[in-house]
C-alpha cells in the first residue's frame, strides 16, 4: 500500500489540476495526463523527457522566473505558466 | 579549505566520501539532488509517507543513515557549475551562488542516458528509460497510460516489469539486442545481483504477464500530433539497421525508450583530464589508473563516470578513490586487497554494459527531418549540410548550426551527430572527437552568477535560460 501527502491544488496555463503536497511539478502534470508543457522554438510540442533535470524540456514559469517543473515541487494554490522563448 | 571535495552522492560518490572522512580527511560531499543515492539509490518524494521497502531504497536508506552518522560535511540541492585547478594547485569549484575551494576532486557525476533520435521522439508522451526509473522510485508512478518501452540495455526490462509493478500497462517491449545477445552475456551474470541478471528475471516475468516482446526491432515512427498515440516497429538487422520488412503498428500513450548509458564526463572534461573513446565502457571515459587517478593531479574519477561498470562495483570504486587520495596528501599506504574483487566485479559490470554498445545502424531511424538538437530544433537534414561542406569536428558542426549549443548544453544531441559524421566521413570516433568542454556543466540562475562569485575569472561563455 502507497500512503500519499494531503492533496492540495495548483493552477497550470490557466487551469486548475491536483497534485499531493511535496511532489514534483512535473509528477502532478503526468498524474493528470497533462503531457504538452512547452513549445520549443519550432513550435513543436514538448513534455518532460529526462525527468532528472538535465534536458530542460520541462521548463515552465513562477512568477517570471524559469524553473524545471522535474525538479520543483509544486505549492497548494501555486499559479504557474507555460514558459515562452525558452 | 576542504582535503578534498566529493561530487556526486550516488554509490561512488558517497562511499568515497564515507572512506576519506572514516580516514580523518576533511570531507565535503556535494549533490544536486535532495539526498544521498544518486539514480539507482534514488530516494523518494516527500509527499510519499508510506510505502513498500524495494532493494534499492533499503540500500539507499542504509547510505543515507551511514552519512548521517559520519564526520562529512554535506551540501545537497547543490548544483556545481564550474571546476578549475587554481595558481596554488588547489582546486576552485562553484555551486550556485558558492565558491569551494579543496586540495583534492573525486568526480563521481555517474552516467547519463545515451538516446538517439527517431521520427516524434520529441513528442510529449516520450520520455528515456532512465527517466522512467525516476518516476517509479522517487514518485512510485508509471510513465503514462499504456507505454511501449524500446531501446537497447537492462533498463528496457527492467522498466517493463517496473511499469507492472506500479499497475501500469505496458503495451509492447521492442529490444534491440536478440535473444542471442543476452544469452551471451549470461554466463558473467549467474550469480549476481547486477541489472542485467535482473533482466533475466524481468523477461521471464513479462513473458508470463503475455507482454508481447519484439526481439531485434526498433521503432520506426512515433506517432501523435500534441501527443503520442502510438509507433510504429520494424525489424533491425545485427548493426541495428532498419530492415525493409514491413512496419507493424502499436497503438500507445506514452514511450519509454533509450540506448544505453554513458558516461558523465562534463566534469572531468573541464577539469582538464585526459579522455579516451572506449566502447566497452560506455564512450568516452576519463583515463584513469586502477585507484581513478586521472592525468591530472589530485583529479579523481570513480562510479560510472570512469566507465558504466553498473552499481555493483560503484562503492568500491569509490572507497579506492579515496585511498588513493589519502596517499597522494598525507602518503599513507593502503592494503591493496580491494583490487582483486574489484577485477573479478569488473567483469560483470562489462557483460552489461556489453547489452548498451550502441551498433552504427541506429544512425538510419534518424530521418532526414527528424530533430536532432531538440534545443534548437536542428533536423539531420542542416546537419548532413554542414558536415558534407567540411565541418567535421563537432565543434565545427556546433558553430555552423548551433546544434548543441541550447540549454542541455549538447547532452542528448552528442551522440547522434557523432554517429552520423561517423556515417559520413567513416571516420572512428576517437578520430571525429568532442566538442571543447565548456561552463557551466549545469543550467545557473543569473543570480548566483552575479552574487558571491568573482564573475569576471570564470571563463563563461553565455549564461542558460534558467
Ligand atoms: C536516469 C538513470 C537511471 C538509472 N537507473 C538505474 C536503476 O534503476 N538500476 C540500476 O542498477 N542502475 C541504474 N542506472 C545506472 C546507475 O547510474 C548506476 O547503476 C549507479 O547509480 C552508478 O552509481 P554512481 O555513483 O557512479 O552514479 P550516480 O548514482 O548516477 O550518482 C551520480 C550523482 O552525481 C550527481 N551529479 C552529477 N553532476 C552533478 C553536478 N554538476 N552537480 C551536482 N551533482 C551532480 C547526480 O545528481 C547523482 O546523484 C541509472 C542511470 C541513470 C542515468
Ligand atoms: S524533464 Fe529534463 S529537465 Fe526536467
Amino acid at each position: 500500500m502507497i500512503e500519499r501527502s494531503v492533496e492540495i491544488s495548483f493552477e497550470f496555463d490557466g487551469k486548475n489540476y491536483p497534485a499531493f503536497d511535496g511532489e514534483t511539478i512535473a509528477a502532478a502534470l503526468l498524474r493528470s495526463n497533462v503531457l504538452n508543457i512547452r513549445n520549443a522554438p519550432s513550435g513543436s510540442p514538448r513534455g518532460i523527457f529526462c525527468v532528472m533535470g538535465a534536458c530542460q524540456e520541462c521548463v515552465v514559469e513562477i512568477d517570471g522566473i524559469k524553473v524545471e517543473a522535474c525538479r520543483t515541487s509544486v505549492a497548494d494554490g501555486l499559479i504557474i505558466k507555460r514558459a515562452h522563448d525558452v | 579549505m576542504y582535503d578534498v571535495i566529493v561530487l556526486g552522492a550516488g554509490p561512488a560518490g558517497a562511499n568515497a566520501a564515507l572512506e576519506a572522512a572514516d580516514n580523518g580527511l576533511k570531507t565535503l560531499l556535494l549533490d544536486e539532488q535532495k539526498v544521498a543515492g544518486g539514480q539507482v539509490w534514488r530516494a523518494k518524494s516527500k509527499s510519499i509517507l508510506k510505502a513498500p521497502s524495494t532493494e534499492a531504497s533499503e540500500k539507499g536508506d542504509e547510505l543515507r543513515t551511514k552519512i548521517n552518522q559520519s564526520a562529512i560535511e554535506v551540501k545537497f540541492n547543490s548544483r556545481v557549475w564550474h571546476i578549475e585547478k587554481q595558481d596554488d594547485d588547489t582546486w576552485l569549484m562553484a555551486s550556485d551562488a558558492e565558491q569551494l575551494t579543496a586540495k583534492a576532486l573525486i568526480i563521481a557525476t555517474g552516467s547519463q542516458e545515451r538516446i538517439i533520435p527517431t521520427q516524434g521522439w520529441t513528442l510529449p508522451g516520450v520520455i528515456g528509460l532512465g527517466g522512467a526509473t525516476v518516476l517509479f522510485k522517487e514518485h512510485m508512478m508509471v510513465p503514462g497510460r499504456r507505454t511501449v518501452v524500446a531501446g537497447n540495455g537492462p533498463l528496457v526490462f527492467l522498466v517493463a516489469s517496473e511499469i507492472i509493478r506500479l499497475k501500469g500497462t505496458v503495451a509492447a517491449v521492442v529490444s534491440l539486442n536478440n535473444r542471442i545477445d543476452w544469452l551471451k552475456a549470461l554466463p558473467s551474470m549467474l550469480s549476481n545481483p547486477s541489472l542485467a541478471w535482473q533482466g533475466f528475471k524481468w523477461i521471464f516475468k513479462l513473458y508470463k504477464m503475455r507482454v508481447p516482446v519484439f526481439w531485434q526491432h526498433g521503432i520506426n515512427k512515433i506517432e501523435g500530433k500534441e501527443k503520442v498515440e502510438g509507433v510504429t516497429v520494424i525489424k533491425v538487422d545485427h548493426n541495428w539497421h532498419k530492415s525493409d520488412q514491413a512496419e507493424q503498428y502499436i497503438p500507445a500513450e506514452s514511450v519509454c525508450y533509450g540506448h544505453g548509458l554513458m558516461p558523465a564526463i562534463e566534469a572531468t572534461r573541464l577539469a582538464g583530464a585526459d579522455h579516451h573513446y572506449d566502447e566497452l565502457l560506455g564512450g568516452w571515459v576519463p583515463t584513469i589508473d586502477k585507484y581513478g587517478r586521472t592525468s591530472v593531479s589530485n583529479l579523481y574519477a570513480c562510479g560510472d563516470n570512469a566507465g558504466i561498470l553498473g552499481v555493483s562495483v560503484a562503492p568500491m570504486r569509490g572507497r579506492m578513490a579515496a585511498l588513493a587520495v589519502l596517499e597522494d596528501l598525507t602518503g599513507k599506504k593502503h592494503n591493496k586487497k580491494d583490487l582483486k574483487i574489484f577485477d573479478k566485479a569488473k567483469k560483470i559490470g562489462l557483460a552489461a554494459t556489453a547489452l548498451s554498445i550502441p551498433r552504427s545502424g541506429l544512425q538510419s531511424f534518424i530521418t532526414k527531418d527528424t530533430e536532432v538538437c531538440r534545443c534548437e530544433c536542428i533536423s539531420r537534414r542542416e546537419i548532413e549540410h554542414e558536415i558534407k561542406t567540411g565541418a567535421l569536428s563537432p565543434n565545427a558542426v556546433k558553430s555552423g548550426t548551433r546544434c548543441g549549443m541550447g540549454p542541455c548544453g549538447g547532452r542528448y544531441c552528442s551522440e547522434s551527430l557523432a554517429l552520423i559524421t561517423q556515417h559520413i566521413s567513416k571516420k572512428t570516433r576517437s578520430e571525429i572527437g568532442l566538442s571543447t568542454a565548456r561552463s557551466p556543466l549545469r543550467p545557473v540562475a543569473l543570480d548566483d552568477i552575479s552574487n558571491e562569485i568573482d564573475y569576471d575569472k570564470l571563463p563563461i561563455p553565455g549564461v542558460s535560460p534558467l
